[in-house]
């Protein structure tokens, strides 16, 4: 093995644990980040559950563990050509490259919350996303969030579960990072009423229903069980928000000082055409399609195209790390021939 | 009044920020458990009183936090602690009736 060269496309959390493995391993990452910083979505996170470490301790933590590796910022690839060793590659900024395999771990994209109009993202004044909220957490300033709210209401499934809007998929984070939120705020401002409104409670993780019966039992939120069918804003400047308590059948009405929308995670808009330039496949929900959902999720269709985190779907950090790991293994073993 | 022949019935509709919440809030005091009920129904298909008289501890739950008057339901109950046993919250659901039943006696 002369040529040790991975092409790593994507510098998310994914990307960087992959790489730092495929260095163990005695091989050698380059790292193809679209944009100025590495991290990935992470990297634009606060606290992340279950355990509320700070998210920027975990990208530090990962972005250390990839010294040795060549880094591209600000990068794309522009062609990837399959030839009987690897590819050949040319990326925006000029660069030619000689790679021995590929490993995509190019994420997702946020749902535009615009998109569902009904909720008046963009339109009402008091209306954010979870990732607005992240980032406000993180000591960016917000005109939206008002100081001192008395009632903050979430709404899940934005963008998700969503047949109409083109995703059927549940983004399976969103449900804990709403609860997640619920109690920061409730921190932030403990005489706020916080209001979850939810199809159905998805806490399938580690410890995640400890957060749910907390947020019940602790810090007093509510839980009303039906989607918010439409939004509007009152005089003062309120958001009005209406729904159905599916539980007790009513139709109910909350004024809130701010509204919280928790968008879905949607694959990238380039999947199609990344995938295509290694004849990699894209899956009905848009994610990439891996060789076998069970036993071979890091593996495309094509020897040598390897995948990794949330490029092929809703993703946790620990489960995208995870895959990473595998997926850096799967790498090795193809290069080595242990196939 | 005028009779124009004709009547409205009620709005059904609950305005959640504005439901009178101080029946429940004292509930809460004596038991905190209720806040973590999640609507599971265990409590209510297994009583023995519901199928007859319609009884529901989750429904009281639920209905008080919507701001509702819940104690004609409450004299459906036996107090036979049933459904206690079932919650998988771990509710003292009986002893909860209990205290909602000295509330409402204390509010007269
Ligand atoms: C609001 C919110 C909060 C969350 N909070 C938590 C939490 O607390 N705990 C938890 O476990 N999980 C959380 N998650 C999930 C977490 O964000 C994901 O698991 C994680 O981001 C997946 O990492 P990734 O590297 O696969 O993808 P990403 O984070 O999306 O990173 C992909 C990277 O690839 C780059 N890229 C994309 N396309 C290209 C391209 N064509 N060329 C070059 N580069 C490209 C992107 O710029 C990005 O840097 C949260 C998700 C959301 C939406
Ligand atoms: S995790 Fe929860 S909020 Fe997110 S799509 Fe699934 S059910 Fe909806
Ligand atoms: S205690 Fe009351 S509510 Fe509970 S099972 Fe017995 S009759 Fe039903
Ligand atoms: S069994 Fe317990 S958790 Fe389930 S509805 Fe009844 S009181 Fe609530």
């Amino acid at each position: 093995m002369d040529n040790r060269k991975i092409l790593v496309i994507g510098g998310g959390v994914a990307g960087l644990e992959a790489s730092k493995q495929l260095l163990r391993l005695g091989l050698h990452p380059v790292i193809v980040e679209r944009s100025e910083r590495l991290g990935g979505h992470v990297a634009g996170w606060y606290k992340l559950f279950p355990d509320m470490r700070p998210a920027s301790d975990v990208v530090n933590q990962l972005v250390e563990g990839v010294k040795g590796a060549t880094v591209y910022l600000n990068t794309r690839v522009a062609y990837m050509n399959r030839l009987k060793d690897g590819f050949s590659v040319m990326l925006g900024n000029g660069t030619g490259l000689h790679c021995r395999a590929v490993l995509i771990t190019t994420g997702f994209r946020l749902f535009e919350a615009a998109r569902k109009e009904e909720y008046g993202y963009g339109v009402y004044d008091r209306v954010i996303t979870n990732s607005d909220l992240e980032a406000w957490f993180g000591g960016e300033a917000d005109g939206r969030i008002p100081d001192n709210p008395r009632t903050v209401a979430f709404v899940h499934c934005v963008g998700s579960r969503d047949l109409k809007a083109g995703n059927q998929q549940c983004s399976k984070v969103c449900c804990m990072t709403a609860v997640k939120q619920a109690i920061e705020m409730k921190e932030k401002f403990p005489d706020a009423e916080i209001w979850c409104f939810y199809m159905d409670l998805r806490l399938f993780g580690k410890k995640y229903e400890d957060f749910y019966i907390n947020a019940q039992q602790q810090y007093g939120v509510h839980f009303v069980r039906g989607r918010v069918s439409e939004v509007s804003e009152d005089i003062a400047g309120r958001v009005v928000l209406k729904a159905e308590d599916t539980l007790t059948g009513h139709p109910v009405k909350l004024s809130a000082d701010l509204l919280v929308l928790m968008s879905g995670m949607l694959c990238n808009r380039d999947t199609e055409s990344l995938a295509a330039m290694v004849r990699a496949e894209v899956d009905s929900d848009g994610f990439l399609r891996s060789r076998d959902n069970i036993c071979n999720v890091n593996e495309s269709n094509r020897p040598g195209v390897f995948f990794a985190g949330a490029c092929t779907g809703a993703k946790t950090v620990p489960e995208t790390l995870a895959e990473a790991r595998a997926a850096a293994l799967a790498v090795y073993n193809y290069m080595s021939g242990n196939d | 009044m005028i009779d124009f022949g004709f009547s409205l019935s009620k709005s059904s509709s609950i305005k959640l920020d504005e439901v009178d919440l101080s029946l429940y809030r004292r509930l809460e005091e004596v038991e905190p458990g209720v806040r973590i009920c999640m609507g599971c129904g265990s409590c209510s298909a297994t009583c023995n009183a519901s199928k007859w008289s319609g009884m529901s501890v989750r429904k009281v739950i639920l209905d008080l936090q919507r701001g509702r008057d819940m104690k004609e339901m409450l004299s459906c109950c036996m107090l036979c602690g049933k459904c206690s046993m079932v919650c998988p919250r771990g509710i003292n659901t009986r002893h909860l009736i209990l205290s909602l039943c000295r509330l409402y006696e204390s509010g007269k």
